[in-house]
């Protein structure tokens, strides 16, 4: 059977309303920008134009990191949710009994979190770079506008948040109780961030070649992390919490 | 009539322990099917192999008249439906979103009038906008039968649909399960209310772990137990071998455990108790006796049950 656009869409509208409706999901997606935005927008607007080069570029990568964080822990936390949570509240299985296929199934979950998760992340990133044009003084306006490791960061926000997603659903989908999959799936979050960190406060030099690199190997990952989630997804475990001794009934992916 | 499901030697094991043993059975189409069994007799399992969400470990089962297999699971999954024990519905969506979600997941032409349809059988129609967490048990018990109703299936697993109903809500859920036996859906309604299968089931299959018997509720009541009539009479008759000996249909009796200078009872076993109670009368009356009250004793659905699953070392039948 083919991939059914209509479900995968029936997944992501589920998901936006039930995230719309969950206190907690909307505090998470709402004040962790927002923190971010401030600390790294107070830390150049407080930078005199009289500063030296050495403190400028030093608040100009980490200002430029610190928004990094935001494609990474919204869609840890939430997708920390996707499986575990259908769990606990007894809608997985009613939902495994449709025609859904695995495939249809994680994608849908993945899409509700990827696009307002990089929405959120390059809205503020947006944000950021406005006030530091119109507020900053021109030298620290012109460092962070100029800044090497810029493009690269703005390429890095969905691979990132696509890393995060699938490694937040793949613990999702092995434990058993959501506050154990969110402390998991965000440390499981962070090696690729560590490697970005590193490019962003010029550990290693920023240059084309090396973010495009970085950058395509972050996108074999995610898509492989995406096929290896579909694999593990194991119905009967989740179901029965018994590992299944037969095969995993599919049959739709 | 044809098959709905049809189950041949259905075994499930969970590492060394074995939760169905070489079931095997067969449904009509359009029965209303009870399967019965204690806590752990392997209902749920059985219910989760057919509706394709666990794998056998071995046996083969047709559901809705496609045979069982992974390359099946998805056209298996479009023709029936199954109402898990849990109602399973998301809180924060409303009745309605819910049944949406589902109406979507199903590919269903024509949603809302589909929608419509299930609310309007299930009495949930001016409900359709409130957030499932405001629904009562009962309520939410409904809203999963509606979304179970959705893609109209030709065969329904209901399991446990009235557990932790209170009286009036579990009524309500029979009442609709009725209504399913007019619309000619399959119900396979797994439970261990032995009264609300009795009054529902066409025929009932009890489970521990292999399948113990199988059968109309009534056939297995002249199955198990010999028929009997219960006779009450004021005060201990004299002589009772005159009244009850060589009566027609009456083939023995014995006196129950009296009470004090109370009433005396009897209980004869007999052939035909339509023969056998108008004769027994007479003679009660011809004896002199206050004949207070006869009537056959009524075996219930739960004593077939009882001695089923007491008698662990009985071969299954």
């Amino acid at each position: 059977m083919s991939t059914s656009v209509t479900r995968i869409s029936a997944v992501v509208r589920k998901e936006v309303t039930e995230f719309r409706r969950n206190r907690l999901i909307l505090i998470t997606a709402g004040v962790l920008p927002l923190i971010f935005l401030i600390e790294s927008t107070v830390s150049l607007l407080a930078i005199k134009a009289t500063a030296t080069s050495a403190v400028l570029d030093k608040r100009v990568d980490s200002s430029l990191f610190l928004p990094l964080i935001v494609p990474v822990l919204i869609p840890a936390v939430m997708s920390a949710f996707s499986v575990v949570g259908e769990k606990e509240q007894g809608t997985l299985e009613p939902v495994l009994t449709t025609p859904v296929s695995t495939i249809e199934f994680l994608v849908g979950k993945a899409l509700a979190i990827f696009v307002p998760a990089v929405v959120i992340a390059y809205l503020l990133f947006g944000i950021f770079m406005a006030i530091v044009s119109f507020g900053a003084s021109q030298p620290v306006a012109t460092a962070a506008l100029h800044a090497p490791q810029l493009p690269a960061e703005l390429v890095f926000i969905p691979l990132l948040a696509g890393w995060a997603i699938w490694v937040g659903i793949a613990v999702s989908s092995r434990v058993s109780e959501t506050r154990v999959a969110q402390q998991l799936s965000m440390l499981a979050s962070l090696p690729p961030l560590a490697l970005v960190a590193m490019m962003s406060f010029q550990v290693i030099t920023p240059s084309f070649g090396l973010g495009a690199a970085l950058a395509g190997g972050l996108l074999v990952v995610d898509c492989t992390a995406c096929f290896l989630v579909a694999q593990l997804f194991d119905r009967e475990r989740l179901i029965t919490g018994s590992k299944s001794d037969t095969g995993i009934i599919e049959g739709t992916s | 009539m044809p098959a709905a499901i049809e189950i041949s030697q259905l075994t499930k094991r969970f590492g060394g322990r074995t939760a169905v043993d070489h079931v095997s059975l067969s449904v009509n189409a359009g029965e209303v099917f009870g399967f019965l069994g204690p806590n752990g007799a392997g209902k749920t399992t059985t219910v989760r192999m057919l509706g394709t969400l666990i794998a056998p470990s071995a046996g083969s089962a047709t559901v809705a008249g496609i045979p069982l297999s992974p390359a099946n699971a998805a056209e298996i999954r479009r023709r029936i439906s199954i109402m898990p024990e849990a109602p399973g519905l998301y809180q924060r969506l409303t009745v309605a979103e819910n049944l949406e979600y589902f109406a979507r997941l199903y590919g269903l032409p024509g949603r809302q009038a589909r929608m419509k349809a299930a609310l309007d059988a299930v009495g949930l129609t001016d409900r359709a906008n409130d957030p499932c967490r405001s629904l009562s048990k009962g309520l939410r018990q409904r809203t999963a039968l509606a979304r179970s109703l959705l893609n109209d299936p030709s065969v329904m697993f209901l399991d446990e649909p009235t557990s932790g109903l209170d009286p009036a809500a579990a009524h309500e859920v029979l009442g609709l399960i009725d209504s399913l036996r007019d619309r000619g859906v399959t119900v396979f309604l797994t439970t261990h209310r032995l009264d609300e299968a009795e009054r529902v089931c066409d025929r009932v299959a009890i489970m521990s772990t292999s399948l113990r018997t199988i059968g109309r509720p009534d056939e297995l009541r002249s199955r198990l137990f010999t028929r009997s009539l219960e006779v009450t009479t004021a005060a201990p008759l004299a002589k009772p071998e005159e009244a009850f000996d060589g009566q027609p249909g009456v083939s023995g009796w014995q006196r129950e455990d009296p009470a004090k200078g109370g009433p005396a009872g009897y209980r004869l076993t007999v052939t035909d108790p339509a023969i056998a109670a108008p004769a027994v009368t007479r003679a009660l009356v011809a004896a002199g006796a206050d004949v207070l009250s006869i009537a056959e004793a009524r075996r219930t659905l739960e004593d077939v049950y009882l001695k089923l699953i007491d008698d662990k070392e009985g071969a299954p039948r």
